[in-house]
């Protein structure tokens, strides 16, 4: 059956348009961190079948645990797990994890720097549920809390590194992260993740797109496009938002003559906040584009409806990227 | 290894009497002069953690970090005047240093950071204890270890969601290495209960703990009760502690039940002495 113009059902999986998949990406890579010897545990919150943690569930029941519908227990268990000497990854929907388990958050693990890796599943406008389901402000929250690692990939290749650099990465960690059959878009030999760093993707003279999670796929599918307006593009990845790479924006922007931003996340609190203020207080002002999520909840609806309506569809990229 | 704790085969409640009162007259020191406090609360559970720290738990004094300790997270983190006065006479951190506790500058704070050798979680927040040590006895569990998992929490903290969903879980998991030790004192921030609790040995009960409850303040109580919590069944541990706040210190307990207890300058010294005289 079409999913297009309807809201896809719980654990309905969006078909990933023109690119090779990877299916559940999380459950491999923690089935091969187990495989070497790493002591991974994995919580879920009654999420379990739609946050691709079931097949690792299967292949190591003595390492998973399902607290159901109490996500404060998740965080707080795992936050237990990881004291003594676990490495605890747990999966919830962005929205239940930051905000019913805020403080438990910040206190039993950020303050801690527990070992907590939290994979947050439906970042942003990713899903058709309404705003009780779409984490459009989850990266602002987690990135208030101190000694707390946040995470935005952009595909595949990105998220199965992520999963691996988490694990060795002393404390802990709010990953957005891409589920069921997840898009690759990087080139598995030739892209390398690391934690605090971006990475420039392509250089271009008349336009900057500075991107985080999967808007950079759409800022390289837009870069493409614009060249037939005659438009040079540089895309820089921002996969970590804290740490902040100030140093590798600022390298970025020297080139092109104008900017764009692009998140899926509020336009406030977000990678466009973290950027500007990197600019300004380095003093660069270049004319700049913003391409994310208005200050407002959101409807019900089939994803590519609400990317289109609400602002951040590879055509919303490229207009602005046009018009800047 | 310096243990000071492998449990004896007979209880020596006499000892740890005098334990308690050596650990109220820690309190003490560490109140003096700070004005005001949570000593009301330290005082009612010195007899707890005397026997938790001289009988029931396993931990190496010289080693607070050594993997197979049972593990004592105090969920109010706002008692902490009580675990310093523990963790002084234990000798892991110096006695004199509780004159430091709620300075500007020092690392005994009216709230617990874990940051100091001997503490397992940052406290302050309530209802962060349980779940945290559902974690740990899992997690030990999984290591084949014999530590077990003691958690003070306190009858406020029943009010908290989060106390309930790790009640949930420890049962559901079977974690007869928790022990839930439910400080009631009846008193909260507010001033006494403000929220019905009762009954709380069946609530816990109905969550399916194996549960006792006894006077938090009477010695050969607690004792026989930790030594009950020894027994596996299957069932994850509550103990309800019935404790009076200021116990030790008549003048104490007979002041209006307040969370945060207001003591004048010139009290301390009286209050000291009244502690040394009961005590025969």
């Amino acid at each position: 059956m079409s999913s297009t113009g309807r809201t896809l059902g719980m654990g309905e999986i969006a078909a990933a348009a023109g690119r090779p998949v990877v299916s559940a990406p999380l459950s491999q890579a923690l089935d091969a961190l187990c495989r070497q010897g790493r002591d991974v545990v994995a919580l879920t919150a009654d999420l379990g079948k739609y946050t691709d943690i079931l097949p690792f569930a299967e292949a190591f029941p003595d390492r998973f645990f399902n607290v159901g519908m109490a996500e404060q227990n998740l965080i707080c268990a795992a936050a237990g797990l990881a004291k003594v000497g676990k490495i605890a990854y747990c999966t919830t929907y962005g929205v239940f994890a930051t905000r019913r388990a805020y403080d438990f958050i910040a206190i039993a693990c950020a303050h801690s720097r527990a070992n907590v890796k939290i994979m947050a599943a439906l970042p942003g406008l990713t899903n058709g549920y309404g705003a009780t389901h779409q984490a459009i402000e989850d990266v602002a929250l987690m990135s208030a809390i101190p000694d707390l690692v946040v995470i935005d990939p952009c595909d595949a290749t990105e998220f199965l590194q992520v999963v691996h650099a988490v694990a060795d990465h002393d404390g802990t960690v709010y990953v957005r992260m891409p589920r069921g059959n997840v898009p690759v878009v990087f080139d598995p030999d030739g892209y390398r993740f690391q934690i605090g760093r971006a990475t420039i993707l392509r250089r271009g003279t008349d336009v900057g797109v500075i991107s985080t999670g999967f808007m950079t796929e759409r800022a390289l599918d837009a870069a493409g496009r614009a060249g037939g307006h005659g438009l040079d593009v540089g895309v820089l990845h921002v996969p970590t938002l804290k740490p902040f790479d100030t140093e590798a924006v600022l390298e970025f922007v020297q080139t092109p003559a104008r900017l764009v931003i692009a998140e899926n996340h509020k336009k406030s609190g977000g990678l466009a906040t973290l950027v500007t203020r990197a600019l300004y207080e380095n003093g660069v002002c270049k004319p700049t584009r913003f391409v994310g999520l208005d200050d407002r909840f959101f409807e019900c609806g089939s994803r590519d409806y609400l990317e289109e309506k609400f602002g951040i569809s590879t055509e919303h990229v490229l207009r602005a990227v046009v018009e800047t | 290894m310096t243990r000071v704790n492998y449990p004896p085969d007979q209880a020596p409640v006499p000892a740890l009497k005098e334990k308690a009162f050596r650990l109220r007259r820690h309190m003490m020191r560490a109140a003096t002069g700070k004005g005001q406090g949570y000593i009301g609360q330290g005082l009612g559970v010195a007899d707890l953690l005397a026997a938790l720290y001289f009988h029931e738990l396993r931990f190496d004094t010289a080693n607070p970090g050594w993997p197979e300790r049972d593990r004592f997270l105090l969920s109010t983190g706002h008692y902490s005047i009580a675990l310093w006065a523990a963790l002084a006479e234990c000798g892991v951190i110096p006695p004199e240093e509780l004159d430091t506790y709620g300075r500007d500058g020092g690392r005994l704070d009216m709230s617990t950071l874990d940051t100091v050798p001997g503490v397992e979680i940052v406290g302050g927040s309530l209802g962060h204890g349980l779940g945290q040590g559902v974690g740990m006895a899992l997690g030990l569990r999984m290591n084949a270890s014999a530590a077990r998992v003691f958690v003070e929490l306190s009858d406020g903290e029943l009010q908290e969601g989060s106390t309930w969903e790790a009640a949930m879980a420890a049962s559901h998991f079977r974690l007869d290495s928790l022990v839930a030790l439910n400080d009631c004192n009846g008193i909260q921030a507010d001033g006494k209960l403000v929220l019905r609790i009762e009954p709380v040995a069946d609530k816990w009960r109905s969550f399916g703990w194996a549960v006792q409850e006894i006077d938090g303040n009477d010695m050969a109580a607690v004792v026989a009760a930790l030594t009950e919590t020894r027994s596996r069944s299957g069932a994850p541990h509550a103990i309800v502690l019935r404790t009076r706040p200021g116990r030790g210190i008549a003048t104490l307990e007979a002041r209006e039940k307040a969370h945060f207890v207001r003591v004048e300058d010139g009290e301390w010294d009286a209050l000291t002495r009244e502690l040394e005289d009961s005590h025969v």
